[in-house]
């Protein structure tokens, strides 16, 4: 759904030189004015690179589990010369632990006596192929000593890092949203410009077969269709069959966006003119209907993609969508969806979350101002 | 207007039978029929059904029959005599499990749309009347948030603040020595108190949209000419706002509250099994979870054509208030 208001003569002075610009140039500066989505640019790209860097990124692997180390705390992290001849450098404090024979309750306290000196690319001793294809065993920020605890952002109930694990859990949940959104998007692209062009009897039919889809409340409908997946599948299977689905139910705005858009295109006064100047059918759709669709287009994917992101952790949240041992966001929700053991580590909800929030409101934000910025040509936006 | 109610209403009917088939296919979709899955059930419990009952409930869904025989079976039972079908999870009819958990549902949803549409209303005007404030970015920005944070962490967050510092355990409709008691003043109070948290948890999610669209709309007509001149007679500027520009910019609204009615449905869901209220949400999800899915089926057809009652409201609503939608050929009112 489109916010613009309608498009009006402007008398911004920063403006004035608009007919000598590009449009891409054009988009860029009224992109920019937009200070939270120029932020949101780069907060969103950091995101994806922890996404693509996650092996280097993440201490251990998302499954590794120390049995010892149950519901760690956060641990601080202090810059310190310990005086011991290891030098100055970064140094995390370790734990004493106390068990209670009565209550089973571990109890943690910091333990400034305990350093464990960290290292930047140290050797973890765990190999693993960087992005596929180098063998390493280097670590972004881990402890020297590979045995010593390293527990970030604490740990879970197997002992299991979770700053590790939200890391891991990145690339998962980024992935989804954009293969997700990259279907939607051929469906919807599809779809919207068959209606679009053909108008008539192809329009109303497709625009019916969209209205029920968007008249469907999505959450049931998406838990009932991945209720019905056969459960002898594996994690991997999984995850492409809730692609899938997600895309399957969520193209329709972007088809009705890109509907909206051809029409109006194609009665806008330049297309006309092109096409009363000879212009081949061709030269019209490339020259002057797609560039002036893709950025639109563009602004759409980058709207779809946050609420992407939240279908697909609501859904495993619920235990409906992605399956252990893959690592989502909504998979280590669905972890502390337990309130005791919230109340034991609310760290377990607080980490995720944050991950999901800052991601899915730097891409609203981004996409916000794409769509500001997407017609260059427009009135006063906002 | 009669005519584009017609239209209206018969697209809807169409949409209503898409609805139902979408949903009858997601109840054929496990392996194997209900009546061999209610009989390995009893079979596990060391009981066993006789064979009349069998038959019986064979040919009452006409499990033997190609799958258009069993749709029919199924849809006509729903419409003439309001079977659903039946629950082996409850080991009641699905009807029955349904009438007992949908007014929540009803009560949930609809006071987070009105929620949604006090919240997106006021913060919409104030916002569009100061724009580029400071408020204004603060609002903006909050909108923005309450979009970005999933419902259920909001709840478990709400739980966790609720449980840790005032020492309450939330969760379900009423206060524990109110479930039993007859329906009072008392308890309808109760129950209010209970459903408001739910409610603004739900709501947050639509409002950021809706303050967009508010603000955009009224900000468009606050630079129409015809409120410089009203200005200019010396027309109050609360009276002034309220009586025409708002009025004007109210359209748009109308019909995107048709669009959040899935929103709040898919919210009432998971923020009502987070919470545990007796709503469809965690009965939905119990079913989908066992299987049980004639249960689950019909509780997708009743949300489905509830929303679907819904936006056929608010379009009718919206044509009433602006009869340039009755004209639109199409019938769509978007």
């Amino acid at each position: 759904m489109s916010l613009h208001s309608p498009s009006r003569p402007v008398s911004d002075p920063a403006q004035d030189d608009a007919g000598r610009r590009s449009s891409r140039s054009l988009i860029w500066r009224r992109f920019r004015r937009h200070r939270l989505a120029h932020v949101s640019l780069w907060v969103v790209v950091a995101v994806y690179l922890i996404a693509l860097f996650a092996d280097v990124i993440a201490p251990r692997s998302a499954g590794a589990y120390d049995a010892e180390h149950p519901y760690v705390p956060p641990q601080s992290i202090t810059l310190t010369d310990p005086g011991d001849g290891r030098g100055p450098g970064l140094y995390a404090h370790g734990y004493t632990q106390e068990f209670d024979e009565v209550s089973w309750n571990r109890t943690y306290t910091k333990d400034p006596e305990e350093l464990h000196k960290l290292g930047l690319f140290v050797a973890s001793g765990h190999d693993y192929r960087f992005l596929g294809l180098i063998e390493t065993d280097r670590k972004l920020l881990a402890p020297v000593d590979a045995d010593a605890p390293f527990y970030l952002l604490g740990s879970d109930a197997n002992g299991r890092d979770i700053f590790s694990r939200v890391v891991h859990g990145t690339r998962v949940s980024l992935s989804i949203g954009l293969f997700g959104v990259a279907l939607s998007l051929v469906i919807g692209i599809t779809l919207g410009a068959l209606a679009g062009f053909f108008r008539g009897v192809v329009d109303t039919v497709i625009q019916r077969v969209t209205e029920v889809f968007m008249s469907l409340p999505t959450l049931p409908l998406w838990m009932a269709l991945a209720a019905a997946l056969p459960r002898d599948w594996g994690p991997l299977t999984i995850y492409f069959a809730i692609t899938v689905l997600l895309s399957l139910i969520g193209w329709t705005s972007l088809s009705r966006e890109v509907r909206g858009r051809v029409l109006t295109l194609r009665s806008e006064d330049y297309v006309v003119a092109a096409r009363l100047d000879g212009a081949s059918r061709f030269r019209v759709i490339r020259r002057h209907i797609l560039p002036s669709l893709t950025s639109h287009i563009i602004a759409s994917v980058t709207l779809a993609v946050p609420a992407m992101i939240l279908a697909e952790t609501s859904l495993s949240f619920l235990g409906l969508g992605l399956q252990p041992p893959i690592v989502s966001w909504g998979v280590l929700l669905q972890e502390a969806q337990n309130i005791r053991s919230v109340i034991t580590a609310p760290w377990l909800l607080i980490v995720p979350s944050a991950a999901v929030v800052i991601s899915t409101l730097a891409l609203n934000f981004l996409g916000d101002g794409l769509r500001d910025a997407a017609d260059p040509y427009g009135g006063a936006v906002k | 207007m009669l005519p584009y109610m017609i239209r209206r209403i018969g697209w809807s009917l169409l949409t209503v039978w898409l609805i139902s088939l979408v949903c009858f296919f997601i109840i054929q979709a496990p392996p194997g029929d209900f009546v061999s899955v209610l009989m390995a059930d009893a079979e596990a419990e060391g009981r066993r059904l006789s064979s009349q009952q069998v038959q019986v409930l064979r040919e009452r869904y006409a499990l033997d029959a190609p799958w258009y025989m069993q749709y029919w079976a199924w849809i006509t039972g729903i419409i003439t005599v309001g079977d659903f079908g039946y629950s082996f999870r409850w080991n009641r009819p699905a009807t029955e499990v349904i009438l007992e958990h949908l007014p929540f549902t009803v009560l949930l949803a609809g006071g987070s749309l009105l929620l949604t549409w006090i919240i997106a209303f006021a913060i919409g005007v104030f916002t569009a009347v100061r724009r580029y404030s400071i408020s204004d970015y603060l609002f903006t920005f909050l909108g923005f948030i309450g979009l970005s944070v999933p419902n259920f962490v909001l709840a478990l967050v709400f739980m966790y603040i609720a449980f840790r510092y005032f020492g309450m355990s939330v969760g379900g409709l009423f206060s524990p020595d109110m479930v039993e008691a007859e329906w009072s003043p008392a308890k309808a109070w109760d129950l209010m108190r209970h459903l408001i948290v739910p409610a603004l948890i739900i709501a947050t999610a639509g409002t950021a949209g809706l303050i967009r669209i508010t603000r955009a709309n009224l900000s468009d007509e606050l630079a129409q000419p015809y409120v410089t001149a009203a200005r200019a007679r010396g027309q109050r500027e609360g009276v002034l706002l309220m009586r025409y520009p708002v009025r004007a910019a109210m359209n748009p609204f109308i019909s995107t509250v048709g669009y959040a009615i899935p929103s709040v449905i898919s919210g009432e869901v998971i923020v009502s099994t987070v919470l545990s209220l007796p709503t469809t949400g965690p009965v939905l999800l119990g079913a989908l979870r066992n299987q049980d899915m004639y249960l689950a089926g019909s509780f997708l057809l009743i949300l489905g054509v509830l929303t679907v009652i819904g936006t056929v409201i608010s379009d009718l609503v919206l044509a009433w208030a602006d009869p340039r939608v009755r004209r639109q050929h199409s019938g769509a009112a978007s």
